[in-house]
């Protein structure tokens, strides 16, 4: 830890919010950056950087948080999964209060649903292999950086021939889904702090693409307050530099300010781990709608992992809440504060839609730390 | 049709609710409604402080403790933090079939160990059985009485703008301790649960001051949450300097790991103490003097503006909302 008290010191800090100052100074216009990860927004507000900066800067929330992102589909499917009496559902403890239509993991498990929270799936293979006349199906939600533990975990069941166990896989992959807001016309973002947890996994590389072709500056930052102020001035400098040379403009760049974790290439290991079992589909996001490439199935020959393989999960037509505007502040074009639901409807005990459950949700970050 | 989850127990915003919307209303007196740790009590004359706890952690052996110590302390430390010597408790348990003899002498002589230290008497009980399944092992419910000066007025209604707030160590050491034996979750570590009777440290401020505003342990829902229900008793508002808060590096970096909040973890030998400003130093030194109170600290201040709300302030001068714990913390998923 006293590594990281490093990254919180106020005398490095202060002096960095004061380079800020003076960069944003010579900013023609606000300067909208998007925070990519849910972890970075619940950071920032846990930290309080936003009453920190230049009024000209503005930090927009993303569609980082995988529980949040996931379908009212899925989610009904996931609740209507557990009420079967020969399945153990298995989850990271973010899904359980998640509002489906009609209810929750949360309350089927107060009915009597067998749920499990674990905090890695080698335990969700575990209770596979003490309950082997259950079915025990482990809701595999996540981003690239959760992707390879939980396949790794699969693997594992396969060599050991545990049958019983299976994935609920509704993954996500970022970069798909960066290209797919940056080609919203609604969207107006000038640069990009991307996730420093994911990027571990598919390396700084993995947004060069979406920055040429968009021309904005994206920045890997970590997750403590120096790390994330460090982001902001990557972008910001960017942004100056390309304003004031209008003739031989500078083009804009990845840059990886997480290096003391993140390689540009990535983690091979698990990258080959994520091809060896998965392919990319197009997949659902909620607010947001099909993403082409940005979601996984498991492939053909592991297909019977899969547990919408294996049983039918007929649960009609999902539709999201009425007036919840997850997915207009997943795509950074409405604040919290801006939804009509926040605070007095939905509310962590009274959560209308998942951005309000999950630990990385914004609007539960918002109503938690930065409430008005 | 609402029921009950386990978010109602976990001392939070739901607690609350339950409190307020079911059993305030319904057994409404102006002794409940005081929502002090202990009730007190005016008997011919005499002040008693009158408290009763239910223990049903598992683990019942963890780091540092057992479910017995526990069940002890709970309730010696509601009575303490009224101001009350504790003197006598009764102990019911609910055992479930199939529990070891051994185990349970073990817990009970933690009992007896503990209750000796805390100088009080166990003086009455109860014993039932359940079938297997129905119950986890062993639970038990401690009923506590103590005696109390008539010059102190102890409440968590009586904090006002300019006190200072302390406390006795440092915190979240008992929720981590105990998340480290869960099944499913098993890590080492060298953290031990802080689980303490507090009632010398409160004879001990008790001996500087007779002026102390409140006094509360922390347990179910944290600091965060114990700060949050002082707010909101006594309508004021409270800042404490996160620099300040005693937390250790190894609690720290198990909570960052398993993304939960010391602020928010469970102490069970934690004491908040609210003292009139002018009285601040002498109340830390004696702390500090006393046997569960080496490293306590003052973190904050009872502030006017916005009632009811805890605000933390880092120590580059940004701050934020501190709120209740609004139910259970869950591991998070990347």
């Amino acid at each position: 830890m006293q590594v990281l008290k490093k990254y919180r010191n106020p005398e490095l800090i202060k002096p960095m919010l004061n380079e800020i100052s003076e960069l944003s100074q010579k900013l023609d216009e606000e300067l909208k950056l998007m925070e990519v990860c849910g972890t970075h927004t619940m950071a920032i507000s846990k930290y309080g950087l936003r009453s920190l900066l230049p009024k000209n800067i503005k930090l927009l929330s993303g569609p980082g948080c995988p529980v949040c992102v996931t379908s009212q589909q899925e989610i009904d499917e996931m609740i209507a999964l557990s009420k079967m009496p020969e399945v153990i559902v298995t989850t990271f403890g973010d899904m359980i209060k998640v509002p489906g239509s009609n209810s929750s993991l949360e309350k089927e498990k107060s009915r009597g649903a067998d749920i499990r929270i674990v905090y890695s799936p080698l335990a969700a293979v575990e209770i596979a292999k003490e309950n082997p006349e259950k079915i025990v199906v482990f809701l595999a939600v996540g981003f690239e950086t959760t992707i390879p533990v939980i396949a790794a975990a699969l693997e594992e069941a396969i060599e050991e021939g545990i049958d019983n166990f299976k994935l609920f896989v509704a993954h996500k992959l970022i970069p798909p889904a960066l290209e797919a807001l940056l080609n919203d016309n609604e969207v107006k973002i000038d640069g990009l702090i991307c996730p420093g947890h994911v990027s571990i996994m598919i390396g700084s590389k993995a947004y060069e693409e979406v920055v040429n072709r968009y021309d904005l500056p994206a920045i890997v930052a970590g997750f403590e307050p120096l790390d994330i102020l460090d982001g902001v001035k990557g972008a910001l400098k960017q942004k100056v530099e390309a304003q004031v040379e209008v003739e031989d403009k500078v083009k804009a760049k990845v840059e990886n300010r997480y290096g003391r974790v993140v390689k540009d290439e990535g983690n091979q290991i698990a990258q080959d781990l994520i091809r060896r079992l998965y392919q990319v589909v197009d997949t659902a996001w909620r607010g947001i709608g099909i993403i082409p490439n940005s979601g996984l199935e498991l492939r053909d020959e592991y297909a019977e992992y899969e547990i919408r393989n294996v049983i039918d999960l007929d649960v009609g037509d999902s539709n999201e809440p009425q007036g919840c505007s997850c997915g207009e502040i997943l795509k950074g074009i409405k604040l919290p504060y801006d939804c009509q639901l926040f605070g007095d409807v939905c509310n962590p005990q009274h959560p209308v839609g998942p951005c309000m459950v999950s630990s990385e949700g914004s609007c539960a970050a918002y109503y938690k730390y930065d409430r008005r | 049709m609402e029921e009950i989850l386990l978010s109602h127990g976990s001392g939070g915003k739901l607690t609350q609710n339950l409190i307020d919307e079911i059993f305030i209303k319904e057994l409404d007196n102006e002794i409940l409604r005081s929502k002090n740790d202990a009730a007190i009590l005016d008997l011919e004359g005499e002040r008693l402080a009158f408290t009763t706890d239910s223990f049903v952690i598992n683990p019942i052996f963890f780091p540092g403790g057992n479910i017995g110590e526990l069940a002890v302390c709970g309730t010696v430390n509601d009575l303490a933090t009224s101001g009350a010597i504790p003197k006598y408790l009764s102990l019911s348990l609910i055992i479930e079939e199939g529990l070891p003899i051994t185990e349970l002498k073990q817990v009970i002589k933690s009992v007896s160990e503990t209750a000796k230290k805390a100088g009080v008497k166990i003086v009455t009980g109860d014993t039932k059985v359940v079938a297997k399944g129905e119950a986890d092992k062993l639970y038990i419910n401690t009923t506590g009485v103590g005696s109390l000066s008539t010059k102190l007025n102890i409440s968590a209604d009586r904090a006002k703008p300019g006190d200072m707030i302390l406390v006795n160590g440092n915190l979240g050491e008992h929720g981590i301790a105990v998340l480290s034996e869960r099944k499913g979750l098993e890590f080492e570590t060298i953290v031990k649960s802080d689980t303490a009777p507090l009632s010398g440290l409160v004879s001990d401020i008790l001996e500087v001051t007779d002026q102390v505003k409140v006094l509360r342990d922390p347990t179910r829902g944290g600091l965060a949450t114990t700060l949050n229900e002082i707010a909101e008793a006594s309508q004021v508002g409270i800042k404490l300097q996160e620099d300040k808060l005693p937390i250790s590096e190894t609690v720290e970096a198990a909570s960052q790991m398993l993304g939960l909040d010391p602020l928010y973890l469970a102490n069970e030998g934690k004491l908040i103490v609210i003292v009139p400003e002018e009285e601040v130093e002498d109340v830390l030194e004696a702390m500090q003097k006393s046997e569960y109170g080496v490293k306590s600290a003052i973190i904050g201040q009872v502030t006017a503006d916005e009632p009811g709300r805890v605000v933390l302030e880092n120590n580059f001068g940004a701050s934020r909302v501190l709120d209740m714990l609004t139910g259970e913390m869950l591991p998070r998923i990347c």
